[in-house]
């Protein structure tokens, strides 16, 4: 690694721990209904929206049914781009003229932009028609995205209030992130992505002469469409589902290296400033630091193994004699499948960036990465996807994660469980751990499922520990809300889209309602206050604790899979 | 207790746990533990995979797989035996309360007898496990109390060390506020009238037996949030190690080379990666919780008060009779307002002849030693008992008896605190 591999690394984290603050306290004046510099613009919509949809803001929800709303805006989102994607054909804006997409793979699409996943089982320009662009994904991506805020936000409620039933609107949540949060930051992202040179226009595909015109073609292709407005809310609400098949590796997705700098750090930006969120929301700003820091040191350390690993190269290239040192005019390492516009250190960052935080987007080919390379996306992944995560799903899973290290801490210390003013009991931990068992189960499971039924394996391309780690890939991705995937699995077929589309709807689903269950029991419990055998929640060494019990719980639940995908390829392949 | 009968009696102890041990492997026993369940299923499972390579069909050498089983089977034995041993500690404890707690014979009393003067009153003897709530029975000096109850009338000393340790004997009596008597401890002196105020079984003694002994002993609350945590980490690592089998064949066929995992090392794998450790000694260690404050004196009265008991930093302890002996006695006549010290001695003894309190008879006793006076009864006298509510006790006296004074000074707790004398007129 020379000096500016380590100069973008630092400058990324740098750049993202700076705006943590300003951003959360913002995000943290709109949740708690305090008056914001938008205000004046952005008021008036919200209270028509308000009017218009009948919602009463000023009524709250009890746990169940803000779980009810929230599961059925999201079916309700589901079937409308179900519907949009069968009937294509026959709507406006589609200058392609594509026609209806599968049913099944209909039905996966649809589950996955719902579920904030974005798994996307089809090639987006030779698909999508721009109505179902504009209307299907990116409205799925505002909502699932501001869902998991939503969500969030009614955990912090539960925390933070005592002795009463109701943990927020639902309504109000949602609208206020959409509003609030998301469309601006979007628009001034897509704005800045266009001056980059990302495509944004509804004209039809372009067709444009070749300077070396070949037998056949004199002309080529070239696929636009409304992409930049897409890819801002792609990135800030951490979906993932690009405009083009390849997703930010295509170069009207993603040009230049600033707009490269931009769609990461709009990754991970959210995430990180809803833990400053956390800590404003509870009382307590330590809190949110001790989050961020716990899952700022788990990327940086596994962001060392995949660039070390993506740097060093292919050990078999190396015994050919191939030069893969990092030079003035070489790039070195793995390029394969990487763009050359961004080199290994880009793209071995956003890969851990993008799996660490179930976004999913891609700027190079996960499935290329060496061995060890791809094994750190694959298990950020399988960790939960709370190291950052989701927006909204991270902090949520990572606070699960925290009440369950709490408890088995203070055992550990001889006191009762409690964790900032509220007693952890039975209700709470067998809540966590549904939370933390139910991914784990989903990932596994389909897993198994697919390696054992002749539909699953028929579409292996690479059959042997790559193609085993294709699979798992697949389901640790679907089963936690990521949406990457190792390419070489041929994943558009009935069998996958139907099971992966099960995987995701279940991963989302039965996730979020034991969250806002937590939420309720915590709201409706007395605050307890700190006493001299409280365990401090923001100390480096309950930092280093919850580190311990997030990478312990996922170790032992991963390592035997992966032993026998990623670990005993790049084993076999030293050994070679 | 000689070294060599302590000795002994560790070893007997010894061998009835190692022999528990092998009678809780009962799987309906068992069940009630998830993990070691867990266990003792893949022991089994083992043991059949052991028979089947014995007969020479077996998926890994016969040495290997029935090693693997040894292995497991210990620990599920080890588990029930440290179980074993924690509930033999409480075994002693509850031995002696039980033998306090024996079938005691009762001389239950008609409720229909209005006065009780002596111990010569009609009785039958019943069975102390036929006695109800809000019968009477009579118990002399010597006897032990078959129930636990109210005394009703009669003061007398109690030994309570079986119940309580203290050695001391306690005085109990009625119309105070230490009228409470507990079943299974003996009267030394004296003799009482009690009613009864708990149903066989439901007695101090038997609740403190049950939870001693850890039969019934109730979960604490943080051990039930652990054993989900427990019960929910074996699943995830039953699924890690179910799902195992078809990744290995897939591999397998896929590489061309190499056999699937067997399952004598699934099962070796999923015990490693359960908590087997704090599932097996979780029930240990919630019995020896228990006994630590049982041996302090301490009685838990559920399992929530032991996890209460140690978050406690500060007890607060209300001075009532059990604690100290709390005996005032008067000292001193304090004549006010121009009153004759021997009348206000005699008006004292008079209004307190009734009162069976401790003040009360010391009372009495001070005007006999100071101004000699004797207790005597005057026709017409009306006597008022001492009440709780009152706090007081009186005497009517007929209109005839001197001296001729119609006033008298009563003391009243003021508004703001502080004693005040208030005038009283006696009643006729």
């Amino acid at each position: 690694m020379n000096l500016y591999s380590w100069l973008q690394v630092i400058l990324y984290f740098a750049v993202l721990l700076l705006l943590a603050k300003p951003l959360g306290s913002y995000m943290a004046k709109v949740y708690q209904g305090e008056r914001v510099f938008l205000d004046p613009i952005l008021g008036p919509v919200e209270r028509f929206l308000y009017r218009l949809s009948g919602v009463d803001s000023r009524s709250e929800m009890t746990w169940k049914t803000y779980a009810i709303a929230m599961l059925v805006f999201n079916i309700l989102g589901l079937i409308a781009v179900y519907l949009l994607q069968h009937l294509q054909g026959t709507l406006p804006l589609n200058p392609q003229g594509l026609g209806a997409v599968s049913p099944d793979s209909a039905w996966n699409t649809a589950v996955s932009f719902a579920s904030n996943t974005n798994w996307q089982g089809y090639g987006g320009e030779t698909t999508m028609s721009y109505l179902t662009q504009m209307l299907g994904m990116t409205v799925q991506n505002f909502v699932s995205a501001a869902t998991g805020m939503a969500v969030m936000v009614a955990l912090i409620r539960g925390i933070v209030r005592h002795t009463t039933k109701e943990i927020g609107n639902f309504w109000v949540d949602m609208t206020r992130s959409t509003l609030y949060i998301l469309l601006p930051l979007s628009m001034v992202l897509a704005l800045a992505l266009v001056s980059q040179g990302v495509v944004q226009t509804f004209s039809e595909y372009q067709a444009v002469w070749l300077i070396q015109p070949s037998a056949e073609n004199e002309a080529q292709l070239i696929a636009v469409g409304p992409a930049a407005s897409q890819v801002a809310i792609k990135q800030l609400g951490t979906n993932g589902g690009g405009f083009f098949n390849v997703n930010s590796a295509h170069p009207l997705e993603n040009p230049t290296p600033f707009s490269n700098f931009l769609e990461m750090l709009s990754i991970l930006i959210i995430p990180a400033a809803l833990c400053y969120t956390y800590g404003k929301m509870v009382g307590d700003t330590r809190q949110g630091w001790a989050l961020l820091a716990v899952m700022t040191i788990v990327i940086v350390a596994l962001l060392g193994v995949a660039v070390w690993s993506e740097q060093s190269g292919n050990p078999l290239f190396a015994k050919l004699g191939v030069d893969q040192n990092q030079s003035a005019i070489n790039p070195g390492g793995n390029m394969e499948g990487k763009e050359v516009r961004f080199g290994i250190v880009n793209s071995a960052l956003w890969a851990t960036v993008t799996t660490a935080a179930s976004n999913g987007s891609v700027n190079a080919m996960h499935d290329s990465f060496m061995l060890l390379g791809g094994l750190v996306p694959m298990w950020l992944m399988q960790l939960g996807e709370i190291i950052y995560g989701g927006v909204g799903s991270g902090l949520y899973g990572m606070l699960a994660f925290v009440i369950i290290a709490v408890f088995v801490s203070d055992l550990m210390v001889g006191r009762t469980p409690e964790y900032l003013g509220k007693k952890i009991e039975a209700y709470e931990m067998k809540m966590a751990s549904i939370v933390i068992l139910i991914p784990v189960m989903v990932v596994l499971i389909g897993t198994a499922v697919s390696v054992m039924s002749e539909a699953g394996r028929a579409t292996i391309y690479n059959p042997s520990a790559h193609g085993f780690s294709e699979v798992l890939y697949a389901f640790s991705s679907a089963g936690n809300n990521n949406g990457s995937a190792f390419a070489g699995l041929g994943a558009n077929t009935p069998f996958y889209n139907i099971a992966l589309g099960i995987a995701m709807f279940i991963a989302r689903y039965w996730l979020a309602i034991p969250v806002l269950a937590i939420a309720g029991s915590l709201a409706n419990k007395k605050k307890v206050p700190a006493g001299a055998g409280t365990l401090p929640t923001h100390t480096p060494l309950f930092i280093v604790w919850v580190i311990g019990v997030i990478i312990i719980v996922g170790a032992l639940s991963f390592l035997p899979a992966l032993a026998l995908g990623p670990i005993v390829e790049h084993l076999m392949v030293l050994g070679k | 207790m000689t070294t060599k009968k302590t000795a002994r009696r560790e070893t007997l102890r010894g061998q009835r746990a190692a022999l528990e041990s092998f009678i809780k492997l009962n799987p309906r026993w068992m069940v009630r533990n998830p993990v070691m369940f867990v266990v003792e299923v893949g022991s089994v499972l083992a043991t059949l995979l052991w028979i089947q390579s014995l007969i020479g069909k077996g998926e890994a050498p016969a040495g290997f797989i029935g090693a693997i089983a040894l292995w497991l089977w210990f620990t599920v034995l080890f588990a029930n035996f440290s179980e074993a041993v924690a509930e033999g500690r409480g075994e002693a404890q509850a031995e002696s309360l039980r033998k306090a707690r024996q079938d005691t014979p009762a001389k239950k009393v008609s409720s229909k007898v209005e006065k009780f003067e002596s111990a010569n009153i009609e009785h039958e003897i019943v069975s102390s496990t036929a006695l109800r709530k809000d019968d009477l029975y009579l118990v002399v000096s010597g006897d032990i109390l078959p129930a636990d109850g109210e005394i009703v009338v009669g003061i007398a000393s109690v030994d309570e060390s079986a119940v309580t340790g203290e050695s001391a004997p306690v005085v109990r009596e009625a119309g105070g506020d230490r009228s409470a008597v507990t079943g299974g401890t003996r009267l030394l002196s004296d003799w009482l009238i009690i009613r009864v105020s708990a149903d066989p079984g439901q007695g101090f003694l038997d609740r403190m037996i049950s939870m001693v002994e850890g039969a019934k002993r109730q979960k604490t609350p943080n051990e039930i949030a652990l054993n989900i945590l427990l019960a929910g980490f074996t699943i995830i690592f039953l699924i890690v190690c179910a799902t195992l089998l078809p990744y290995s064949i897939y591999s397998v066929e896929a590489s061309g080379s190499g056999t699937p995992i067997t399952i004598t090392v699934l099962i070796a794998l999923l015990v490693c990666l359960i908590p087997t450790t704090i599932g097996g000694l979780l029930s240990a260690i919630g019995i020896a919780g228990m006994d630590r404050m049982i041996q302090r004196n301490v009685i838990a009265m559920s399992g929530r008060a032991v996890e209460a008991a140690g978050d406690v930093d500060v007890l607060l302890l209300d001075k009532t009779g059990t604690i100290t002996l709390g005996n005032r006695q008067a000292v001193e006549f304090i004549p006010v307002n121009g009153v004759n010290a021997n009348e206000l001695a005699e008006a004292a003894q008079l209004a307190s002849l009734a009162d069976e309190t401790p003040e009360g008879r010391s009372i009495v006793v001070l005007a006999k030693e100071k101004f000699g006076l004797r207790g005597h009864t005057v026709d017409g006298m009306h006597f008022i008992p001492f009440t709780a509510q009152t706090r007081m006790s009186g005497v009517n006296l007929p209109p005839s008896f001197p001296p001729n004074r119609t006033t008298i000074f009563r003391p009243i707790w003021g508004e703001r605190g502080g004693w005040k004398l208030e005038k009283a007129r006696l009643t006729r």
